[in-house]
């Protein structure tokens, strides 16, 4: 996976997070992984499909996300409830929406497709092709997961390339 | 939260009136705390496009803060079908998804105006004050204070 295909994650990642939380994000290291990512606790997944395809994670235990329910909704949440899944799916909307946003601008085109909830209990399965890269971000609300397995899509990308008109 | 000047209708000094709509609760109530620190008053909300237009034509908000990414009718296709049946709609997209041709394509079908998520208080209420132009009158009255 091209370290040019990552780094829109990394940055809108790292920005979403100091703006939603107010406060600085500090990112950890990047390892690789072929294994199939398997959550901590609450853990969002975003597919995309287009010229890039592949799919994001992002994943908190569940102590980080009621700290960062609690943060974003502007009170305490206190148990393990619906608001806590829905903020990390929003929060997972936001990194990637930005993510997309980014890499739109270099002239991908690509879905993205709603949020779905994993569980520690169950491996996020994907394509054994891909390499996973894992990063992750600490905040003030607890450690923060995210976990991008991705490709380039070159016939999606072929079919678009205008063919020049004869002169 | 921070407070804001309170924005009031100019006719009637009355809060300005929000349709919400995003398929995401959280953001509903997110953005219904910053339109209760601008002195504003939800009167609706609606969880995809379709709702939206139901909703607007029983609210007749003053203003409407839309999601683009939604299950059963998009933002945008909903900007199109309020804004031909109500072309005064004040309609702003609200959305994480910023690129190019998103917003080009929600301008293009009537809305007034773009904002990025996650949403800056200060940076909404200035798009508002704006989109509402000359139907609002700021009140020189102490800060709204909401209680989180």
């Amino acid at each position: 996976m091209k370290m040019q295909l990552i780094q829109p994650f990394i940055s809108a990642a790292d920005c979403v997070l100091a703006t939603a939380l107010e406060g600085p994000a500090k990112i950890g290291d990047l390892t690789m992984d072929q294994e199939d990512y398997r959550p901590r606790g609450y853990a969002a997944r975003i597919s995309i499909h287009g010229d890039i395809e592949g799919r994001i994670v992002v994943d908190m235990t569940s102590e980080t996300a009621l700290r960062v329910a609690s943060a974003l909704s502007g009170q305490q949440v206190e148990a393990a409830d619906e608001t806590v899944r829905e903020t990390v799916h929003e929060l997972a909307n936001m990194m990637i929406g930005n993510a997309v946003t980014l890499l739109n601008d270099h002239g991908y085109q690509f879905k993205v497709l709603p949020p779905e909830q994993h569980t520690s209990d169950e491996p996020v399965q994907s394509k054994s092709d891909t390499e996973e890269l894992a990063i992750f971000f600490d905040t003030s609300c607890g450690r923060i997961f995210l976990s991008v397995r991705m490709r380039y899509n070159l016939r999606e990308r072929a079919n678009r390339v205008p063919v020049p008109a004869l002169s | 939260m921070k407070s804001f000047t309170p924005l009031t209708r100019k006719n009637d000094n009355q809060p300005v009136r929000y349709l919400v709509v995003d398929d995401s609760v959280f953001a509903r109530k997110n953005l219904g705390r910053m339109i209760e620190s601008f002195g504003g008053e939800v009167a609706g909300e609606a969880g995809d496009g379709c709702t939206a237009i139901t909703e607007y034509a029983r609210v007749k908000p003053d203003i409407v803060l839309m999601d683009v990414t939604m299950p059963q009718m998009e933002g945008i296709e909903a900007v199109e079908r309020i804004v031909r049946q109500n072309p005064d709609a004040r309609i702003v997209m609200v959305s994480s998804v910023g690129y190019q041709d998103n917003i080009l394509a929600a301008l293009q079908k009537g809305a007034r105006h773009f904002v990025q998520k996650p949403v800056k208080p200060d940076v909404l209420y200035e798009i508002i004050r704006y989109v509402l132009n000359d139907d609002t009158a700021n009140v020189p009255a102490a800060p709204v204070e909401v209680r989180s």
